[in-house]
């Protein structure tokens, strides 16, 4: 594991993934666009007629605490407003997120990554500077999606790195991490 | 030939235009897992902010748990606030005396 590095003439990010890196990088992307479709962004209209017409975005906060954190309520103090910016927003903004996610599953299968990735095979990716951004954001994405599941706060390490290896929270908080290991490298790659 | 008549110059009037011109800002809110390396990048990249001023905008963030960083009218301020939420950091905009 050594996260992403710079290369010197073409400015792009280089990282080499093992297969089960790799792997658990495409799984974290699907997951996240299945989170994306999931809870459909629904306009909200009373009427039959009006609801088969309306084919606009969303007007209520999302009811799942991970993608009330994806997409925030722009207006704090002002109901009608927030619903009016999530209505205009909030479509686009799942899409472009869904988008990233699906470009990092693309980028892995296109340098080599298959359905049933062998032991002891590597996957290295090039992102260009268009890629560097899509896969910061999505990193992004999937660690606040992390997060919110685990209830993570800050200061709070000591907490997660006391639980026992087996714990399940354990685990998933090392892929946290790992998403945060890889994020710094390509931020730092990026700069 | 006749002389030019004379221009009579009104009082400047601002009232009005001070209130419809009450600017509003994008503020963006500390929360446990964006990393301060991305907050600055995010600053810099689509705010065009030098190092230094995304650095400090970051630390406010970081310590005082938000920071004005962006001033204009409120569609300047929605699309800022939009694109803040692309890149996954937690944004809100008010008026500025709010």
């Amino acid at each position: 594991m050594s996260g992403f590095t710079r290369h010197r003439r073409s400015g792009h990010a280089l990282a080499t993934f093992t297969a089960f890196e790799a792997d658990l990088l495409r799984s974290l992307a699907s997951q996240l666009i299945e989170l994306l479709r999931n809870e459909a962004a629904a306009p909200e209209t009373q009427d039959p007629l009006e609801a088969l017409l309306d084919f606009s975005g969303p007007t209520r906060a999302p009811e799942d605490p991970v993608l009330l954190r994806l997409f925030p309520t722009a207006y704090p103090s002002d109901d009608e407003a927030a619903a009016e910016f999530r209505r205009y927003t909030e479509t686009d903004l799942r899409n472009g997120k869904a988008a990233g996610a699906a470009a990092i599953i693309d980028t892995l299968e296109e340098a080599g990554l298959d359905d049933q990735p062998e032991d002891g095979m590597f996957i290295d990716v090039e992102l260009d500077q268009q890629l560097t951004l899509t896969w910061m954001r999505s990193f992004t994405d999937m660690r606040l999606a992390i997060a919110t599941r685990l209830g993570i706060e800050d200061g709070d390490e000591a907490r997660w790195h006391a639980l026992p290896d087996d714990d399940p929270q354990a685990q998933v908080h090392d892929i946290y991490e790992w998403v945060g290991f890889l994020q710094e490298t390509l931020v730092q790659a990026a700069r | 030939m006749s002389a030019p008549s004379p221009v009579e110059l009104d009082e400047p009037v601002t009232d009005d235009l001070t209130v419809l011109a009450t600017p509003w800002v994008t503020i963006v809110w500390n929360d446990p897992v964006n990393l301060m390396s991305y907050v600055s990048f995010v600053f810099t990249k689509y705010f065009g902010y030098s190092k230094k001023k995304a650095e400090k905008l970051m630390l406010e963030v970081h310590n005082d748990g938000k920071s004005v960083v962006s001033t204009g009218s409120r569609e300047e301020m929605e699309r800022d606030v939009q694109a803040m939420h692309e890149y996954g950091l937690w944004a809100t905009m008010q008026q500025a005396d709010a």
